[in-house]
């Protein structure tokens, strides 16, 4: 027989044991080798706190009461993470993205960062979960009871309160230490997450073991138990439609409201990929866990005398039955769900408590408050473990006040029903940007009144807090105000009935005021980015600040964020802006940042609070907001990018057509050029071989016709050599392989050679300034004339004026040195200037017998020479410009 | 009365070796070496054979070759065309635009002078 004081050593080790896992986790995760803490296993098992102590005894006695209505419980969360898996999601971006701490931060968040707002709903959590919170100290003190009686040993009350209180103090102790070591959430929890793992493995094999002992070792097996199942009332599908859909929307509804759900689910979410495999492996284990619910029950209704509590089968059918080591540990089972319960919600109320009302309150008394000396974070972390002991003790009050004697899964329902008085304003929030503040004001107030009238006031039982009078007739004899009547609703279940006219009157006023009220532009700030949260992956820019402002806000950040941490930030941001030291500009940017991070420590409200407190007033940042963020601006900004964008790709167009058009005209001139290429060998050719063919077959000339048609023949053959040697510099040229051979020379040297080897006879005219020519350069001197020449050479066969004059003009400027050809004539036609230079064109058809290839020569040999060569418009003729690096440029190479 | 030839060409050494050899056959030889006003030196010199070259400066051949073909007067005219690219569609350019025949240069001496007698005779 296990004695008192085995229990108490076996409870003790249980609890250093945790102590150790918390501590452990703890410096894993601080020394960074927290990957494996990370797992989407230790997330789906910290989401069994769901199951709490009502689930583990409770969930027997409601299948022994309800037959099988306690499936409801689970089938609703199930629901929401198979089925809404996408709300849970969204509501998981928007905690990450905005730095959420609870679920008060989120609704204060997102209705314009009102603190009123989450101190509602601070109130309501509170009130919602002490019962609760009552609930799993009773259970853990009845469990100890049933131990302590054994054999015929009654407990006192005095020893059941004495032990409340100890249970209490111990969960007060472990939450205070483990709970506040760090204060900013995103460095989470990990050494209670991981305690709560462990404690999930315990109550799932605590429970299962049990299950297995009843069904083969008590049951007879799995046949036998069925038929025990069958013979019982319990097996009877005697569902009533109405109770069961209220209860699985109760259990969905709780799911996502219950301020420990959201602290495991939202705020200790490490990562959005974790969702998935919870999405599959949190409904497996609810089922593992209500599994073997409804043999207990029925094996427990036919085991143990009658007037047993029925909660407490999965204790009292193994200790019947002499399993003392199973019993403790279905007792161990029994202790986690509780224990892991507690532990959450009081981090989670302590957080709400400290961000919602503690910290403004604070804020208010201290005046200027973040500015004076004094370390805030100390202020934050004596808030949060005074919460943390306040909400534990609120527990055990209540359990006292109460007596512990109700069904416990009759509470949980009320405590459920509480928090679901959320559901409206959070679900509203995210889905749906016309959302008000007053919406939800109104929305939570008619709802936490209708709750607290119909379900969480009555729950006391009659004459305790209400007169069975008033219960029956209602309040000063007005029946349609009857507690489980309203409105004349009679014949429905209780709190199917509170339910029903709570929710209906929560959602209907938060919609209708919605619509008849005008967000603020804070408010519709947030509203669009928790609404479109996974659009949004940066928030608008919401401060303004003054550079002196820079040096405050890093004292206030130091207090909150400690010396190291704030420091860091403020460099990072430094260094960011491109600043040396730690004082970056408090630009709208920087401060919308540092905002998040204070969140993380402090909650969204009254880090607001306190940068508008540096910053200047929140008055004048909501001007500025509305039009930064106002949506129209939004959509201004998104139609300008818009522009932006159309505007490069036409230019991208613009391009793409301009680069086609010169294709389509190369292609053109390389086709041209091989029917040119082709006149130009054939036409010397064909005089060649008809003067050839005259020598030959002729009698009978002068011997004057001899001499001239050889003399013909002859220069033909040199125009073929001619072309054939412009053909082979050009493509020498262009593959690279030309030897250049620079010296040093004037360019007055290389213009006079070119005009004495290009011009031929006196039609053209030539201009020059010698004085101006003196410039020394260095480069191949040879290829340099080749150029000049060619250009004289065409001014000379295509300057059409009536008196041809070509200027040379040589300038000197930044270390180059042009010289300019410029004739008199017509010039080249707009649409030619950008070809000339390509190989085989030529202006005009055949007028001057080339082939096109002097001018694509010259530009190759400008470009081997380092210079360039390119066509001048608007000189009053054509003109082109030759540029090449002086002298003392190229020395400096 | 020996029958006139109108060679329409530019390159004066082609029009030197044209002229020596349709001269020593017997031929009256005209030259216009622009072509610009070529149809109306055609329409106004009324010679028996016209040899035409494709590339001439202001004005091709081919655009000559169509405009004395859509003339009554010169519509039947037999016409010579020569060219200094040998590309196959230059030949199905001469045949579209009523060349009577056509000869790629550079071309034998007895070859023009058989190709004139044949359009002339015929």
């Amino acid at each position: 027989m296990a004695s008192l004081n085995v229990l108490i050593a076996v409870c003790l080790s249980y609890v250093a044991v945790l102590f150790t896992v918390a501590f452990m986790a703890e410096r894993v995760a601080m020394r960074g080798q927290a990957h494996w803490l990370r797992s989407p296993l230790v997330y789906t098992l910290s989401l069994s706190i769901y199951c709490t102590a009502w689930t583990f005894y409770g969930a027997v006695g409601y299948a022994a009461r309800s037959g099988l209505e306690y499936l409801t419980i689970y089938i609703g969360p199930s629901l929401v993470m198979i089925g809404w898996l996408w709300l849970v999601r969204k509501m998981v971006r928007i905690g990450r993205s905005q730095r959420i701490t609870s679920i008060a931060d989120l609704i204060s968040s997102r209705y314009g960062k009102s603190n009123a707002l989450g101190v509602c709903v601070t109130l309501l959590a509170v009130i919602g979960t002490t019962p609760y919170i009552a609930l799993q100290l009773q259970s853990v003190v009845e469990s100890f009871s049933i131990f302590a009686a054994e054999p015929g040993f009654r407990p006192r009350p005095e020893e059941n309160v004495s032990t409340a209180l100890w249970v209490a103090a111990g969960l007060a102790f472990f939450t205070v230490l483990f709970g506040t070591r760090n204060l900013d959430v995103n460095e989470r929890h990990h050494g209670v997450v991981m305690a709560i793992a462990v404690e999930a493995v315990v109550k799932l094999i605590a429970l299962l073991a049990v299950g297995i002992f009843v069904v083969w070792g008590v049951g007879g097996g799995l046949a036998a138990t069925m038929e025990r199942i069958d013979a019982s009332s319990l097996g009877y599908w005697h569902t009533d439609g109405s109770r069961w859909g209220g209860l699985i929307f109760l259990s969905a509804a709780a799911f996502l409201c219950l301020p420990r759900m959201f602290q495991v689910l939202v705020v200790e979410n490490d990562m959005e990929a974790h969702l998935r495999t919870a999405s599959w492996a949190f409904p497996a284990y609810l089922m593992l866990m209500s599994l073997f619910v409804v043999p207990i029950a029925v094996v427990g209704l036919d085991l143990m005398p009658a007037g047993s509590n029925p909660d407490l089968f999965v204790l009292t059918v193994p200790l019947s039955q002499g399993r003392d080591g199973l019993a403790m540990l279905s007792f161990l089972g029994g202790f986690s769900s509780a224990t892991s319960m507690v532990i959450v919600a009081s981090i989670a109320l302590s957080t709400m408590v400290s961000n919602h009302i503690v910290m403004p309150i604070w804020l208010r008394l201290t005046g200027d408050g973040a500015s004076i000396s004094g370390d805030v974070r100390h202020v934050v972390m004596l808030a949060r473990r005074v919460s943390i002991v306040g909400v534990v003790l609120l527990g055990y009050v209540y359990y006292r006040i109460s007596g512990g004697g109700t069904a416990l899964a009759a509470i949980g329902l009320i405590s459920f029903s509480g928090v679901a008085q959320f559901l409206p304003v959070l679900v509203g929030g995210i889905l749906w940007r016309g959302a008000t503040r007053i919406g939800a004001f109104a929305g939570l107030g008619v709802g936490a009144v209708m709750w607290f009238w119909c379900l969480f006031l009555p729950s006391f039982g009659a004459d305790v807090i209400l007169s069975a009078g008033v219960l029956a007739e209602g309040p000063f004899g007005v029946s349609w105000l009857r507690p489980h009547g309203l409105f004349g609703l009679d014949g429905v279940d209780p709190l199917v009935h509170g339910v029903f006219w709570s929710m209906l009157f929560n959602a209907g006023a938060f919609f209708v005021v919605s619509i008849f009220t005008f967000p603020s532009p804070m408010e519709r700030l947030q509203g669009a980015q928790f609404v479109n949260v996974f659009n949004h992956s940066r928030a608008p820019q919401g401060w303004q600040g003054g550079r002196a402002q820079a040096e405050d806000l890093m004292i206030m950040a130091q207090r909150i964020l400690g010396p190291s941490d704030a420091q860091a930030l403020f460099h990072d941001e430094a260094r960011r802006q491109g600043l040396a030291g730690y004082l970056p500009d408090p630009t709208a940017d920087f401060l919308q940042r540092l905002e998040r991070e204070l969140a993380g420590s402090v909650g969204a409200a009254t880090a607001h609070a306190m940068v508008g407190q540096i910053v200047g007033g929140t008055g004048v940042s909501v001007q500025e907001l509305m039009a930064v963020a106002d949506e129209s601006a939004q959509m201004m900004e998104y139609s300008s990018q818009l522009e932006a964008k159309s505007e490069e790709l036409t230019r991208t167009a613009r391009q793409l057509r301009e680069v086609n058009e010169k294709l389509t005209q190369i292609s053109v001139q390389k086709d041209a050029f091989l029917s040119q290429i082709s006149h130009e060998l054939r036409t010397p050719m064909t005089s060649v071989r008809a003067f050839s063919e005259i020598l030959r077959d002729t009698d009978g000339l002068t011997p004057e016709e001899r001499g001239r048609y050889a003399s013909i023949i002859h220069d033909e053959a040199i125009r073929l050599t001619r072309l054939l040697d412009d053909l082979l510099d050009l493509s020498v040229l262009e593959n690279g392989q030309v030897s250049l051979n620079f010296r040093r020379g004037t360019l007055e040297e290389a213009l006079s050679h070119a005009v004495s080897a290009g011009r031929q006879g006196d039609r053209l005219a030539i201009r020059r300034d010698r004085g101006d020519e003196l410039v020394e350069i260095e480069t191949d001197m040879d290829r340099l004339s080749q150029v000049f020449i060619n250009l004289i050479a065409n001014a000379q066969k295509y300057c059409d004026a009536e008196a041809p004059v070509l200027r040379i003009v040589v300038r000197r400027r930044d270390g180059t040195v042009s010289v300019d050809f410029i004739d008199n004539g017509s010039g080249v036609e707009q649409d030619m200037q950008g070809l000339i230079f390509e190989k085989f064109s030529r202006v005009g058809h055949h007028k001057a017998g080339g082939a096109g290839l002097g001018l694509a020569i010259c530009r190759e040999i400008m470009a081997r020479l380092g210079g360039t060569i390119t066509y001048l418009p608007g000189q009053g003729g054509a003109a082109f410009r030759v540029t090449l690096p002086d002298r003392s440029a190229m020395a400096a190479q | 009365m020996s029958k006139t030839v109108l060679v329409i060409e530019d390159e004066p050494n082609i029009i030197e070796a044209i002229g020596f050899i349709l001269s020593r056959d017997g031929w009256r030889v005209a030259v216009h070496s622009n072509g610009v006003d070529a149809v109306e030196t055609v329409r106004r010199r009324a010679p028996d054979l016209v040899i035409l070259d494709v590339m001439l400066p202001g004005r091709s051949g081919y655009d000559i070759l169509r405009d004395l073909r859509a003339e009554s007067g010169t519509a039947d005219l037999p016409i010579l065309l020569l060219t200094a690219r040998g590309q196959s569609r230059d030949r199905e350019m001469a045949e579209a635009s009523g060349a009577s025949r056509f000869m790629t240069k550079p071309f034998s001496n007895a070859e023009v002078l058989e190709a004139v007698r044949d359009l002339a005779g015929g």
